[in-house]
């Protein structure tokens, strides 16, 4: 570590850390980041740009990083790409690598880029890739994206845990500078309950580099102790570190990034790698502080160019000097303070050039004292070094022109155009932002939320002003919560002025050579020239120029070019900034996990799975499930060496002849219940309840508003006012808010309640011949027979010891029961029902037998036959209508003529002429299969099955005009060619329906 | 007929088996009861109290107990009650004819959802890792309940005690609820020092 200080800094040096990057090893230790150890062990290369392969250097020493962008992880599982060196806290075994360059960092093939770059100016890729269009797709855009780029995605799933918490308090305090500090002390000792994020490993912000001031007597270092020990001694205080808020929802609702473990190198408790923290909060303090801005100027982004903060920074905070000789570019007296401190440290400062004509009081008195070259109006007008800068060229500006440069050797360039402040979360909050012309930045104006912005954020940059305005904050919020706020507190602070100069755009150069180019967007590889292309191209708008160059759009979001590209639009264009606008912000304020969005759901938790109590006998005994909703439902039951087909075969075949055993527990159960349930039923569905005999069951047609089918199921009366409703699987929490939501709106004055029986019954079809059989030994109170029991009637009793609703009900055109019992007793029942059936070969059959079963017989399934486009009538269902009721959902949308035309798609059977071939669901059907494509489509194929009763293939359909047609021939293009079909009535089983009864 | 030897299943009788218990935070399957959906108009609230044997509240979000009953508030026209080694059948036929000339319904549920309690100093902030309210004894005190949701699937939540809270969620959906809880307390299963960040 050749440029460690042998003293200094916030580092443990009890505790030397090992790391490697790019295969090299290095040491560095506990307190660093990657980016300072790095600097300490002269490594300031570290990657390339994205375009043009430029060699790149750490810039900054925060979240404003957009060069040091570098892939960590030793392990695939645990890889994570364009992490910001500066911002990665270094741990024994850390494994790193550079991004973007192929060999190797020093020697990058695609550094040709750069010689190329006048062909690649902003917008390149609408002008140059145009022609031949088809080339685009397979050679232009695959090859763009391969050479421009950052990291790489890793392959291997996810090995850490990643987990999202909800969070509630008084004041949450975004920032732990300074201002961010006071405001949470204010807070804190007002009583209320104080949440305080900052990003960081420490909190402290600026005072963690601080080394002259001191507040209320004590150093900075101490008082920062002091504050963070009263806090954390605090019960209502909690301070999250290494948390970035990184995005503002309505309502004061917060995303929060902690990251928990990164820090720790391996996962040594079961804590998350990241915890979400999704805080809604009373009242906000956004104390965000402000960020460095770079200057423009030829060649600025060769390594060992930073900003002057961040160089002091990395000497105050962690002990590394950043260089041997430094020259300093500035328009602000912050980077003759940051000059000071590192000539004190031993680094030679070969000149100051200040771009300001008269750069005066105490900081520039200090450097002149010091012995350092100050030279006023003066800029940089170029640089040279290939992987680290090693020479500048200052020249002064008089009159508008440049004089002859002066050069100078260095290894390190210290720029710095004054302080942006971070507005990030509070334009994110709608706030509306106001352009200071003074010091040339945005600033917080009107809130929308309720929050309010202290300190730098809000452009008060002097400590002792900072400080007092965060505590004055801390105070207003908590006032804002009607609570008492802590005393008054006046700090006193002994702290040199910085002043408020600054500098947007691009200070003259000299350089308008064609191979000048001054960066303003790093990691963009966006130039001062592709801009003023831009505004030469015509565009004026600062979110088309954004767009146009994609200066800003890069992972920093243009923290560090944002302004400066404004100030060089509005230079060219001459106009004011104010009026050139600001492009927005948008959420997250720093690149976040998937990991951290995703949270627990994944795996198992992805999504809750419904299981009925059957489930696990079914998995017992081979089904294949499939997903229906949430639902898992038994989908077949194959039996060793069956496909699904032969199942499926052999399933319908047993319940035909014999009896099958089927369960429909996951179907949706509403109880309606209140002397007019009856009245509720008849405004909800299309058929009339009135006269419904308790005992009898009927079979339901809902709509919406609009006249097309929603819903259907068998509903039983179960007494003069309690109704029993099923409805499909998928619909029932969709129904029941829709009829909730008719009760509570429209029918207030009906004397009638739902409950969600859904869960309550398990249900198990049994069906074919042999059903009654199976179940009449099993019954108690319940006389099952023909004559006591027809088909849709239910009774109350006992089957096998527990409660039953037992339903004479069938799906499938056989004789059949629905057996619903209490949802606990479903798998005791089930197995007793199976036990008994035993004799009769009862097979258990899944959801697509049922399909076959239920197709054969014309019954039509919700959202198979129809697609929210289908009345009662185009399915056939017109019988199902009361038309003598006065009113229903949907009745008046009937009424329209458009419902009633006779070119409807309406249901129809479809039977090929070769019967072996079943077509495709989906299938469109023409009347002329000779038609040049695309030829007329007059319906589609909504089911379609291998029918064993009929030894064929099946389909039902819906056709123009479908029901005029039968007996007529059509034809279903498939990819095989067009198939001939015969339309038929939609029914092909027991057309008498007399196997219903056995 | 079959002799009654058909057993009641608990959904969350698999999921369970193996739980860990932490004095941070546990899980518990709570007992079967019988649950039954009281809805009616104002007027039937009094009898539907008498009848169950625990006055319903009407504050919203309350609940109350007594004798091993409870009466969970619901909504303005909707109780969730609640008895412990009570016949569900029986239950429902008495109340059903003290409520016989009362405008309201009352719908047998006891299968519909199986009940859970978590339980510790940590289990605010376990609960808050699907619940998005503020579980916070100033906002959320013994006494009170609600509907809600825990991660993806609703729940009735209702605090009993100051560290302990139960939670009534419908069958299918249990065994993700249990799940997703035991995830979000395996920080502190295996670090009996961990600490809720608030």
């Amino acid at each position: 570590m050749r440029y460690r200080l042998p003293a200094g800094g916030r580092i443990d040096r009890s505790k030397p850390l090992s790391f490697h990057f790019d295969g090299k090893k290095y040491s560095g230790f506990a307190g660093d980041t990657l980016a300072s150890a790095l600097i300490a062990n002269g490594a300031h290369l570290v990657g390339r740009s994205f375009k043009y392969h430029r060699p790149r250097g750490i810039m900054s020493a925060g979240a404003d990083e957009p060069n040091a962008l570098v892939g960590v992880g030793s392990e695939e599982a645990r890889y994570t790409p364009n992490l910001r060196a500066t911002q990665i806290e270094l741990y024994n075994g850390l494994v790193a690598e550079s991004q973007n360059r192929w060999p190797s960092l020093s020697l990058d093939f695609s550094g040709a880029n750069d010689l190329f770059s006048r062909f690649l100016p902003a917008g390149f890729y609408y002008k140059t890739f145009m022609w031949p269009a088809s080339a685009w797709k397979k050679l232009y855009e695959p090859m763009i994206r391969r050479a421009a780029g950052l990291g790489r995605a890793p392959e291997a799933a996810d090995a850490d845990r990643y987990t999202q918490v909800y969070g509630h308090c008084d004041v949450l305090v975004v920032g732990a500078g300074p201002a961010g500090l006071a405001a949470a002390l204010a807070a804190a000792r007002s009583g209320v309950k104080v949440f305080v994020c900052d990003e960081q490993d420490q909190m402290g912000g600026s005072l963690l580099s601080e080394r002259e001031a001191t507040i209320d007597g004590q150093g900075a270092a101490d008082w920062l102790a002091q504050t963070i020990r009263e806090l954390k001694s605090r019960t209502n205080v909690v301070l999250l570190r290494r948390t970035t808020a990184f995005g503002w929802y309505p309502h004061n609702f917060l995303g929060l990034c902690e990251r928990v473990t990164d820090h720790l190198g391996l996962a040594i408790t079961k804590q998350p790698r990241e915890r979400m923290w999704q805080v809604r909060a009373r009242e906000v303090v956004l104390a965000t502080g402000a960020i460095e801005r770079p200057l423009v100027f030829p060649d600025n982004d060769r390594p060992g160019i930073m900003m002057a903060e961040a160089a002091r920074t990395y000497l105050n905070r962690y002990g590394v000097l950043p260089g041997s000789r430094a020259v300093v570019f500035t328009a602000c007296d912050s980077a003759y303070r940051a000059a000071l401190e590192l000539k004190s440290a031993g680094v030679e400062i070969a000149a100051i050039a200040d771009v300001r004509s008269a750069p005066n009081g105490r900081w520039m008195e200090r450097a002149r004292a010091a012995g350092i070259d100050v030279r006023p109006s003066t800029v940089i007008a170029g640089t040279y070094g290939r992987l680290r800068i090693s020479h500048a060229d200052l020249a002064r500006i008089s009159g508008g022109t440049m004089g002859h440069p002066e050069t100078f050797a260095c290894d390190l360039l210290l720029m710095s155009a004054g302080f942006t402040p971070s507005v990030h979360l509070f334009s994110q909050s709608r706030g509306k932002l106001v352009y200071d012309e003074d010091l040339k930045a945005y600033l917080p104006g009107t809130s929308v939320e309720r929050e309010r912005s202290v300190g730098a954020c809000r452009g008060v940059f002097d400590l002792g002003a900072s400080l007092a305005d965060g505590f004055a904050g801390g105070l207003s919020a908590a006032k804002a919560l009607g609570g008492t706020a802590a005393a008054e507190h006046k700090f006193s602070v002994f702290a040199q002025s910085l002043g408020r100069d600054g500098f947007i755009g691009a200070p003259p150069s000299g350089g308008k050579s064609r191979r000048t180019r001054a960066w303003v967007d790093f990691q963009n590889d966006v130039t001062a020239k592709d801009i003023e292309l831009a505004t030469r191209e015509g565009f004026r708008s600062i979110e088309h120029v954004k767009r146009y160059t994609t200066t800003g759009m890069a992972t920093d979001q243009g923290k560090t070019s944002n302004m400066n590209a404004l100030g060089i639009v509005s230079q060219t264009l001459a106009l004011p900034a104010s009026q050139v606008g600001l492009t927005t912000f948008r959420p997250p304020y720093t690149p976040t996990t998937f990991g951290a969005f995703a949270g627990q759901s994944r795996g198992e938790l992805f999504d809750p799975v419904r299981k009925t109590s059957i489930h696990e006998w079914a998995r017992e005994n081979g089904a294949v499930f499939e997903d229906v909703s949430l639902w898992k439902r038994a989908h077949y039951f194959p039996r060793p060496g069956e496909d699904m087909h032969a199942a499926v075969r052999r399933e319908c075949k047993a319940t035909r002849e014999s009896v099958g055993i089927f369960d429909a527990t996951t179907l949706g159960k509403i109880e309606v219940v209140g002397k007019d349930a009856a009245e509720f039923m008849n405004r909800m569905y299309t058929n009339a309840w009135t006269k419904l005999e308790p005992g009898r069951l009927r079979y339901g047609v809902m709509l919406r508003e609009d006249g097309f089918v929603m819903d259907d199921g068998v509903v039983g009366r179960m007494s003069p006012d309690r109704f029993h409703v099923t409805t499909t699987t998928g619909g029932a929490a969709r129904v029941l808010a829709l009829m909730e939501d008719y009760l509570q709106t429209e029918w207030s004055d009906l004397d009638v309640w739902l409950t969600s029986t859904t869960e309550q019954w398990a249900v198990i079809a049994v069906q074919g011949p042999n059903a009654r059989k199976v179940l009449e030994p099993l019954v108690h109170g319940i006389d099952i027979s023909q004559q006591a029991m027809p088909h849709m009637s239910v009774q109350e009793g006992h089957i096998c010891g527990v409660p039953t609703r037992l339903f004479r009900v069938s799906f499938t055109g056989e004789l059949g029961f629905e057996v619903n019992v209490p949802m606990g007793y479903g798998r005791g029942v089930w197995e007793a029902i199976y036990a008994a059936g035993r004799e009769f070969g009862i097979t258990p059959y899944g959801t697509e037998t049922m399909h076959v079963l239920r197709a054969e017989k014309g019954y039509i399934i919700v959202g198979q036959e129809t697609d929210g486009t289908v009345t009662p009538d185009d399915v056939g269902l017109a019988w199902a209508i009361g038309k003598a009721k006065k009113d229903f959902v949907g009745k008046r949308s009937l009424a329209r003529p458009a419902m009633s035309r006779s070119d409807r798609k309406q249901l129809v059977g479809l039977l090929t002429v070769d019967p072996n071939i079943v077509l495709e669901e989906g299938a469109q059907v023409v009347a002329d299969p000779s038609e040049p494509v695309p030829m007329t489509m007059i319906g589609h194929v909504t089911s379609s099955y291998w029918s064993v009763a009929l030894d064929r293939s099946i389909a039902l359909a819906l056709v123009q005009g479908g029901r005029a047609r039968i007996g007529s021939r059509l034809s279903v293009p498939i990819p095989s060619g067009p198939v001939t079909v015969e339309v038929v009535q939609p029914i092909f089983y027991d057309p008498e329906g007399k196997r219903l009864d056995g | 007929m079959v002799e009654a030897t058909i057993v009641r299943v608990n959904s969350l009788a698999a999921v369970s088996r193996d739980s860990a218990s932490s004095p941070q935070v546990s899980l518990a399957v709570l007992p079967d009861a019988a649950k039954l959906v009281f809805r009616g108009r104002p007027s039937s609230i009094g009898a539907a109290g008498e009848a169950f044997g625990v006055e319903l509240p009407q504050t919203a979000n309350r609940f109350r107990e007594a004798a091993g009953r409870k009466a969970y508030w619901l909504g303005p026209d909707e109780w969730l009650l609640e008895a412990i080694g009570v016949d569900s059948s029986e239950l429902f036929s008495t109340m059903s004819e003290k409520l016989a000339s009362h405008s309201c319904s009352l719908v047998d549920v006891s299968h519909r959802s199986d009940s859970m309690a978590i339980r510790g100093p940590m289990s605010e902030y376990v609960l808050n890792h699907g619940c998005p309210l503020d579980l916070s004894e100033r906002a959320f005190p013994v006494g009170m309940c609600t509907r809600t949701i825990l991660g993806k699937s609703p729940i009735v939540l209702s605090r009993t005690e100051q560290e302990v809270f139960h939670l009534d969620v419908w069958r299918s959906f249990s065994p993700y609820v249990w799940s997703f809880l035991d995830e979000a307390r395996q920080e502190f299963l295996h670090d009996q020092s961990a600490r809720s960040p608030t």
